[in-house]
């Protein structure tokens, strides 16, 4: 069980505590501390996954978020999870990690055969192979593509973790710990402001870790601890590890990715797995660092090749060498840290220099510890399929472009350094126009469009000295501003290396007649040639490029590549890299679980849901509720074995013959109040309200401006300057805010306030020929007659000792009332009702019953009021005033809505009487017709009529009534059904309205 | 997420508002005569302006007031708000 490339003492693990993981079924250990990568790498570990077009192998490139390469399935606390970077998961006791992308094995995958036919696999390659013929698509390229070209594997179980989302307000919020946050972070809090620090790993301190500097006489590493913990102890700072800021959205609002809990081995039950932060800050410091680039050669995609600041974290951080014979290959000084860091532990580096010969502080250094270096060199091609076994490397001539001499070594790895990238994501999502910095070669931040400011390498300052200057004026600067308190804080001095001049290089040339890939974008396989291919195919325009080649496109979002990318389109094209312009940045930074995006709205808390007061007893009665909006509404009452359709049947028949009780709480109520409500009520309303007597109800109908139907229920009149509305279950909150808007803004001279009661009353429909027998036992003291208490009459009574409100108004178009009590009644009402309903035989009914009977009435709602049709469609037209104005009523004069072969409002039977028309179904005249069959109108609404024991529909149909005998077919694809039907009025039962008015 | 101000409640959340079109447009007068022209104008003619606009939106989860919003259709930037009864310049 040793660990082979485990340094003795370097690094910030806990040695003392091991940590047993599996990969690919192998058992191993690391350390507490450790990344699966820094483990593996430790066990001598490279090769952990296969490219993703070519199946290559791959290992480890990075160290944090730039990898692009090692992905694994991890399982850990009991779930799957694909494509987890392997550098930045932290190892836990029993994890197991496998490699992805690759059949039957990492070691022998049959899809690297891919590798050898890359003449198949340009650029443009989905474009131009899967575009024809069509029809393959579904079955033969698309399941090609999948199982060739995945990643991981989306586990099919359901997420039993729990995610959670937070709302937070600060002054400062600054994102990343280096040393430039860390001074921002201190100089704020100094001033008093709220700060949060975030940073993205379970470290604080960022390159303070592995650079070998000094602040006021500490270590890099110690400052950094100490500045932390003073933070920790302030009140007003938040700080927070292994979270990243990830999205600059409107308004400095930022999202921010904290992983609470995937590196503990237990955690309390209510511990989130991951939590999403919404940040809205006064002010942003973004000090997310860069990303060094490599340099571009043959083969450089083989595993053992890393960038060279990555081999210095893990000799730094984990105490783990990536190889023991390393090449380090850069065109900066950079990489002579790593070098002086093999050779501290005894490892002999050799350096490959684009430069030519030339001092500096760290040449010199280098020099004078007797490390190899050899300028105006660079490796050609990396030789090894698995590993890296040895490298070509050239002496490249003055030109850059052809070589003095060639030779092969021996090395087990590559450290290769090709300067820095700024990190720039969020400056550019926050809508800062970037510029190009010609000496850095890099995008930086431009002028700034949200309250955001880039301090230290993320706006292209690399020495300590200056990131910390900047950090510490600007912290104090812009929180000074919020909090008007300037603490005044002193610079600390600083001790730090001094690095000559980069080379402006990036990419080897190629001796005559070798051609091995030289990859630009690891995880996407983009390689010199691809993107060559496309410009040589037109694709002149940067997001061109990307999208046909696929550069940048990988969920690395190019972080190592878009650079390169761009110095070869502008090499190519001639243009300076400014010119050809960058990609977008789109957030998330790194990708993030669909659990924490969704958070705790999940299953029941997906949404709130609204019960009645009377909804407990339905559950005990059997009720098999129906969502309707957040509401759940009894749809049938179950008895026995009953079926929907039987029970519904049941229940409408029932209502018919004798009386059912319906629970109508959720229909919507708005209370209105005001010396103008009659008049703002007429407004409204198509038809007349200045006449309503108190004590009386009248249905109304209201339009929106366009004259397309919005709303229709009953209003009353409660006493003279008081209305209680009621609207349709769906629309209430929409009518409360159009009520609102007419009179807040287009006639506020009217004195009328609104207000929603719809929880303030519980509801219950009494309906059926024995509605009255039943309404007099209800309430013995009342004269409930039909003179006393007519169609559209409203009483108030005492139910049994509770104020209760009786309106006459029916739904079902049988006799009916409906009683409103307080909510905290409703039960007391429902269950007083099922007492005294007994004996004539009264059903709770639901609302598949409550549809039937409305349907066979010929009562429009929802599926008719489809926001397509104006009152003379549904036969309202007779609510429509013609004396009086009212919303919508310039628009009822359009000529579309009087031609009269327009859609309007029919019933339709079957002429068999017994086959049920689906809703949906197109009403056609030939139901064997070529394809497009002309359709002549739909069918809206369904059920099979109790009064007539047959299917009875309502359709919106073009000539509407003037089509009433004929014959049609109403075809439903969809349930692969036509059915021969007749037209016959919409009124199909008691089309005179007799029985409400009995 | 936009933050607005609402003259009434203060900085909300965007979540909190609903939005409510453009608030330049007005409705010709109840019980007034309406040419065909101005009516449609009214219903169905909207500018769609990249830059400024002043537009309604209602404080739905808060105190349910209509406000004005004058806002950059392109950047979101929000430069004004106002009670429904001020103007915005
Ligand atoms: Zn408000």
């Amino acid at each position: 069980m040793s660990q082979p490339f485990r340094l003795n003492k370097e690094g910030l693990i806990n040695r003392n505590k091991k940590i047993s993981f599996t990969f690919n079924g192998k058992k191993l250990f690391g350390y507490e501390g450790d990344t699966i990568a820094s483990a593996l790498i430790a066990n001598g570990i490279h090769l952990v996954g296969r490219s993703f077009k070519y199946h290559r192998p791959r290992g480890f490139f990075g160290a944090g978020v730039e990898e692009p390469n090692a992905k694994l399935q991890v399982e850990f606390n009991g779930h799957s999870e694909p494509n987890v970077n392997a550098t930045e998961m932290e190892l836990v006791e029993g994890l197991s990690a496998t490699s992805q992308n690759c059949w039957p094995s990492v070691n022998f995958d049959v899809g690297a055969i891919n590798n050898f036919l890359k003449m198949f696999f340009p650029a443009g390659f989905y474009y131009k192979t899967f575009m024809w013929p069509k029809s393959f698509w579904y079955k033969i390229y698309e399941p090609f593509i999948r199982k060739a070209a995945g990643l991981g594997v989306a586990s099919i179980e359901k997420d039993k973790e729990r995610y959670e989302h937070k709302f937070e307000y600060c002054d400062l919020l600054v994102t990343g710990s280096g040393p430039s946050g860390l001074a921002s972070a201190y100089a704020a809090a100094k001033n008093g402001a709220k700060v949060i620090l975030a940073e993205d790993k379970p470290r604080f301190g960022g390159t303070l870790l592995t650079d070998d500097v000094s602040i006021d006489n500490l270590s890099g590493k110690d400052w950094a601890e100490k500045i932390i913990t003073e933070l920790k102890s302030m009140p007003n700072v938040t700080v927070k590890n292994r979270s990243q800021v990830f999205g600059y959205y409107d308004h400095n609002m930022l999202v921010m990715f904290e992983r609470v809990s995937d590196h503990l081995e237990k955690k309390s039950k209510f511990t989130p797995r991951q939590r999403l932060w919404y940040i809205r800050a006064k002010e942003t410091i973004l000090s997310t660092g860069s990303i060094e680039r490599p340099i571009v050669f043959g083969n450089n995609d083989t595993p053992g090749i890393f960038l060279s600041a990555a081999a210095k974290e893990y000799m730094k951080v984990y105490g783990v060498l990536v190889g023991k014979k390393p090449l380090i290959f850069t065109n900066n000084d950079s990489a002579y840290e790593t070098a002086l860091e093999f050779k501290k532990n005894n490892v002999e580096p050799i350096i490959l220099d684009t430069r030519e010969e030339h001092s500096s502080e760290l040449i010199d250094e280098a020099k004078s510890k007797g490390i190899d270096i050899r300028f105006s060199h660079g490796v050609i091609v990396a030789n090894g399929y698995k590993k890296v076994k040895s490298a070509k490397i050239g002496k490249l001539n003055k030109d850059k472009n052809s070589f003095e001499k060639i030779e092969t070594i021996e090395c087990d790895c590559i450290c290769v350094s090709g300067f820095w990238t700024p990190s720039v994501h969020l400056a550019s999502q926050s809508g800062n126009k970037l510029k190009y910095e010609e000496k850095i070669d890099a995008f930086i931040p431009d002028k700034k469009k949200q309250h955001e400011t880039s301090v230290g390498a993320a706006n292209g300052s690399f020495t300590l000295e200056e990131s910390l200057k900047h950090g510490f004026e600007n912290g104090s600067n812009l929180s000074a501003k919020i909090t008007e308190t300037k603490t005044e804080i002193s610079i600390p001095n600083v001790n730090e290396k001094k690095y000559g001049a980069h080379d402006k290089f990036w990419c080897m040339p190629l001796p005559k007649n070798e051609n091995p890939k030289r990859f630009v974008d690891f995880q996407n396989d983009v390689s010199v040639s691809d993107i060559e291919i496309a410009l040589r195919e037109g694709y002149r325009s940067i997001e061109h490029v990307k999208r046909y080649t696929t550069l940048g496109m990988a969920t690395d979002q190019g972080r190592t590549s878009n650079l390169n990318g761009l110095q070869l389109v502008s090499n190519i094209e001639n243009k300076i890299v400014p010119e050809v312009g960058h990609t977008t940045f789109r957030p998330p930074f790194t990708p993030i679980t669909i659990g924490t995006i969704v958070g705790r709205e999940v299953g029941m808390e997906y949404m709130p849901t609204r019960k009645t007061p009377m909804h407990e007893w339905h559950e005990k009665n059997n009720a098999v509720f129906v969502d309707a909006g957040a509401w759940k509404r009894p749809r049938y009452y179950k008895q026995g074995n009953e079926t929907l359709f039987e029970a519904s049947k049941r229940e409408a028949k029932n209502v018919r013959e004798n009386v059912g009780i319906c629970d109508v709480t959720t229909l919507g109520k708005i209370d209105i109040k005001g010396p103008d409500a009659a008049e703002f009520l007429n407004r409204v309303y198509t038809n007349a309200w200045m006449k309503l007597p108190v004590g009386k109800a009248r249905y109304g109908l209201m339009l929106r401006e366009d004259g397309i139907v919005m709303d229709d229920g009953t209003t009353t009149r409660i006493s003279e300057n008081h209305y209680h509305m009621t609207t349709t279950t769906a629309q209430a909150a929409n009518i409360l805010s159009h009520l609102e808007y007419y009179l807040q803004i287009v006639w506020p001279e009217l004195n009328v306030n609104v207000v929603s009661t719809t929880e303030q009353w519980a509801g219950a429909a009494i309906a059926g020929p024995k509605s009255r027998d039943m309404l007099s036992k209800l309430y013995p003291d009342l004269d409930v007659s039909n003179d006393a208490l007519p169609f559209m009459g409203y009483r108030e009574a005492e139910f049994f000792g509770v104020p209760s409100r009786i309106f006459r108004i029916s739904f079902s178009g049988e006799l009916a009332y409906e009683i409103n009590v307080k909510s905290d009644h409703g039960m007391f009402m429902w269950e007083k009702m099922m007492e005294v309903g007994k004996e004539f035989g009264n059903q709770p009914y639901g609302t598949e019953a409550l549809s039937t009977l409305r349907i066979e009435m010929g009562h429009v709602a929802g599926p008719e009021l489809d926001g397509r049709t104006i009152p003379s469609d549904v036969s309202l037209n007779g609510l429509v005033s013609k004396k009086k104005d009212f919303i919508g009523k310039n628009s009822l004069g359009r000529e579309a809505f009087n031609v009269e072969s327009r859609q309007k409002i029919v019933g339709l039977i079957p002429i068999d009487r017994k086959s049920s028309i689906p809703e949906g179904s197109h009403i056609v005249q030939d139901q064997n017709a070529k394809l497009p069959n002309p359709k002549l109108g739909h069918v809206s609404s369904s059920c099979w009529s109790v009064e007539n024991n047959n299917p009875f529909s309502l359709a919106i149909m073009k000539d509407g009534k003037n089509m009433i005998g004929k014959k049609f077919f109403a075809v439903s694809p969809l349930k692969n059904k036509s059915i021969e039907v007749e037209v016959i009025s919409s009124h199909y039962v008691d089309p005179e309205g007799k029985r409400v008015r009995s | 997420m936009l933050y607005i101000k609402c003259p009434y409640c203060g900085l909300r959340a965007q979540k909190e508002f609903s939005y409510g079109g453009d608030a330049t447009v007005k409705r010709p007068n109840i019980n007034e005569e309406v040419s065909s022209e101005d009516w449609d104008k009214f219903v169905y003619m909207r500018k769609s302006p990249r830059g400024k606009h002043v537009e309604l939106w209602q404080h739905i989860a808060g105190c349910r007031q209509w406000i004005k919003v004058q806002r950059d259709t392109a950047t979101h930037e929000i430069f004004q708000t106002a009670k429904v009864t001020e103007e915005i310049r």
